[in-house]
């Protein structure tokens, strides 16, 4: 969510049921711009907010001049005071997914330990994989970026020389398009593009049409659209990470994604559908 | 000679103007005017309008002269304008912000079944939780326009249930004594009559064979007004829509909805495709959903609310199902409120096991079933009494709630750091997440917006399906057995020829014998 629309867009989104207080607007308000100075970022933007169980993060990206690959991450406590997260390398990922279980806690420096039993041969082998909790946040922040970050068709152009940028021109979805799930996109890399047949290419423009579209999903039924606010904005629900927001106005410019949840992936999500 | 020549050269200049006036009546071949028209209209247009500069802007006036003579075809047909989702949803809220004309203005100021939902909207975006102001708004018009409409004594505005397709607006109220029983009469009186179809439909032809199974017994649901029933829910999915009233939920509903975990989709009469099945459609699993949500998490800071008075003996131990609004609560300052959860306490009763508030012995319900077999009481062989299922008594403070999968049970703290004068305590959910509950003095609230689906830790695995049942008992006479092998039956025929042999010498004998005493 773009940080010079937040205290309109955030009304948008309230139908998920999470807002921020008054105060913590204006503190972001103050803050994000400091921080675009001070990181030299073409844009900042909100990004969510992850609960733990003693406290709250705060969560910022600032964007560069590539949408997609300069991106940096920033996390604070009381939306003043913003902290630079680690980027995510696969490593760490791994390292994350085996150690770390439950909930946050909102302590950056807490460790959680996983003792694990390997059997190799003959002997048993305990293997401690120790993570410490800001790891576990970056990796969580890159990952719901990777699969459940939305944009609208069009929002975003890839130029000539492979940068993907903000496209000036982009005068929203219709109302009609805006129910079709293929016209929302993911904003990642793409994982399914070139296994689509050549006349469906045919209709596709290269500049717009360089990320995966949202009903290639499995499973099918992971994304919930739904027109809110007296049927004003259109409301996209992510089913696997629970928590996920996006809103687009139809006809108009606006669009943006926001995260407030506990920062699970819903693995029970076949058994719910 | 001059006149002749004059008349000459005015003839010739006439003919002259004759044959241009003509070539300028010429029609154009590609847009059917003449330039003797146009020029005339573009004439009379400068002599009404007397535009100044009028030699500047000729050109312009000459394209609207053209312009203006086309002429919009109009088709017979004229354009049905179609209304979209979004027009007929305002046209409904409209009906919301009409304020009758009949009500006094003093009846309004006294009496209010509504609680302020503005100030509740309000300490709830402190909270950091909400729906937005306008969408409150309306929630709050809706709820107002409900309680006109079902009289009701009490509504409160209980939260939002996210679904795939839409959403819940649920609001949970309390009906004026004497009101809600005719409806329980009517469903009776409709199970009495399918009965007694049933009844006939089966003396006609002959019955087949009786099967010996015995459903466990059905635990009954709870008189409404009671446990998990005390309130009445009704729902909408966008405030202006009619509300609908959800149907009292039993305990065969709440057992079920524990095991299951399923996405409300949003649509009442969908049904839940689950295993184990689910005895209903939505609307059931959503009232099932909501009353353990309401008995999970719905606190109150402690004092708020006292202990009924107990009719009958204080010396049996039933659990207490009411309480009362203390008028001496002084309210407890806000820090003390976000450190310490002893502060808060519950006030809805737990649900036990059975899926009920109030536990009933279920083999006591047999032996009155069946009042004419007497004689079955002796032959069925009673299992030992079950114990009764008791459930934390109403009001017991947070500080006991049971941790699960390692995590507090709840998270609790001040709306503000700053300024902390005027903060309220917040406290979240941390088994439903999406619930929460605000305190600041004397006023407090709970609300829930969220999925409507308590966190289960890493995993969610779906019951196991029973082991398949044994159709007959097994007895020696179906039991199979070996066929016996040549040795064996070789063996046995010996045994049986000795055996005849030692018979006949024994008949032998006993015939001699007689034969002797005959003698």
């Amino acid at each position: 969510m773009d940080s010079n629309s937040l205290s309109y867009s955030l009304e948008l989104v309230a139908g998920s049921g999470y807002t921020l207080n008054v105060e913590q607007r204006t503190a972001l308000q103050t803050s994000l711009v400091i921080l675009q100075k001070n990181y030299k970022f073409d844009r900042v933007v909100f990004w969510g907010k992850i609960l733990g169980l003693n406290e709250d993060y705060f969560i910022a990206q600032g964007r560069g001049e590539d949408e997609m690959k300069d991106k940096k991450n920033l996390y604070s406590f009381n939306c003043m005071d913003w902290f630079l997260l680690p980027p995510a390398t696969d490593s760490m990922i791994e390292e994350v997914s085996r150690g770390a279980k439950g909930r946050f806690i909102g302590d950056p420096s807490h460790v959680y330990e996983h003792h694990e039993i390997l059997r190799q041969g003959k002997r048993d082998e305990e293997v401690v994989t120790k993570v410490k909790e800001e790891s576990r946040l970056a990796v969580t922040v890159h990952q719901i970026d990777e699969e459940v970050s939305v944009v609208p068709r069009g929002a975003f152009v890839k130029s000539p020389h492979g940068l993907v940028q903000v496209n000036r021109s982009f005068g929203g979805l219709s109302h009609s398009e805006a129910r079709k799930l293929d016209n929302f996109l993911h904003f990642s890399k793409p994982k399914n593009l070139k296994k689509k047949s050549i006349l469906e290419f045919g209709d596709l423009t290269p500049a717009l049409d360089f990320l995966d579209a949202l009903s290639d999903d499995i499973p099918k039924g992971s994304w919930s659209l739904q027109f809110e606010c007296a049927s004003k904005v259109c409301v996209l629900r992510s089913l696997l990470w629970l928590g996920l927001t996006f809103y687009h106005v139809p006809m108009t410019p606006q669009h943006g994604y926001i995260y407030v949840g506990d920062g699970t992936k819903n693995l029970d999500l076949p058994f719910m559908l | 000679m001059e006149t002749a020549d004059g008349n000459d050269r005015s003839e010739q200049s006439l003919e002259a103007a004759a044959s241009f006036k003509s070539f300028m009546l010429k029609n154009s071949t590609k847009s059917n005017m003449n330039l003797y028209d146009h020029l005339t209209r573009l004439l009379m247009k400068v002599m009404d309008e007397r535009p100044q500069n009028v030699v500047d802007v000729c050109e312009d006036m000459s394209l609207d002269v053209k312009q203006g003579l086309f002429e919009p075809k109009q088709s017979t047909l004229r354009d049905l304008p179609q209304t979209t989702a979004a027009e007929l949803l305002a046209e409904q809220q409209r009906v919301l912000f009409t304020r009758p004309e009949e009500t006094d203005q003093e009846e309004e100021l006294v009496d209010t079944p509504i609680p302020n939902v503005s100030e509740i909207g309000f300490y709830l975006e402190q909270a950091g939780v909400g729906l937005g102001r306008e969408e409150m708004q309306r929630v709050f018009l809706a709820l107002k326009q409900l309680v006109e409409v079902q009289a009701l004594m009490r509504c409160r505005f209980w939260g939002k249930i996210l679904g795939t397709e839409r959403s819940y607006i649920i609001a949970e109220a309390e009906y004026r004594e004497g009101e809600e029983e005719e409806e329980e009469e009517q469903s009776e009186d409709v199970a009495e009559e399918e009965e007694r179809e049933a009844e006939s439909q089966e003396n006609e032809v002959d019955p087949p064979p009786p099967s010996s199974f015995k459903p466990p017994p059905v635990v009954q649901k709870e008189v409404i007004g009671t446990g998990a029933n005390k309130y009445v829910y009704f729902v909408c999915t966008e405030p202006g829509l009619p509300w609908v009233k959800l149907p009292p939920v039993t305990p065969a509903q709440i057992t079920i909805t524990r095991q299951i975990r399923k996405f409300f989709t949003g649509k009442l009469d969908r049904p839940v495709v689950s295993y184990p099945p689910f005895p209903g459609n939505e609307a059931n699993y959503l009232r099932a959903q909501i009353a353990r949500i309401s008995a999970g998490s719905q606190v109150s800071p402690q004092g708020f609310f006292q202990a009924g008075e107990e009719e009958g003996d204080e010396e049996e131990e039933a659990p207490r199902d009411s309480c009362e609004v203390n008028p001496d609560f002084e309210g407890i300052p806000v820090p003390e409120m976000s450190e310490s959860l002893s502060t808060w306490v519950h006030h809805v009763q737990h649900i036990l096991q059975q899926g009920r508030c109030s536990w009933v012995n279920l083999s006591v319900k047999a032996e009155e079933e069946s009042p004419e077999e007497e004689e079955a009481e002796e032959r069925e062989e009673e299992p030992d009494e079950a114990e009764p299922e008791v459930g934390p008594p109403l009001l017991t403070p947070l500080s006991q709630d049971a941790e699960m999968f390692n995590t507090p049970p709840w998270s609790s703290k001040m709306s503000s750091i700053l300024t902390s004068q005027h903060a309220i305590a917040v406290l979240r959910s941390n088994l439903w997440p999406g619930a929460y509950a605000y305190a600041t003095g004397k006023k407090f609230e709970n609300f829930y917006v969220g999925w409507g689906l308590k966190y289960g830790g890493e995993g969610y695995s779906p019951p196991v399906p029973p082991l398949p049942q044994k159709e007959y008992p097994s007895g020696p006479e179906i039991t199979e057995s070996l066929d016996p092998s040549l040795e064996e039956e070789q063996a046995l025929k010996e045994a049986l020829e000795e055996q005849q042999a030692a018979q006949e010498e024994v008949e032998d004998s006993d015939e001699a014998e007689e034969e002797e005493d005959n003698d």
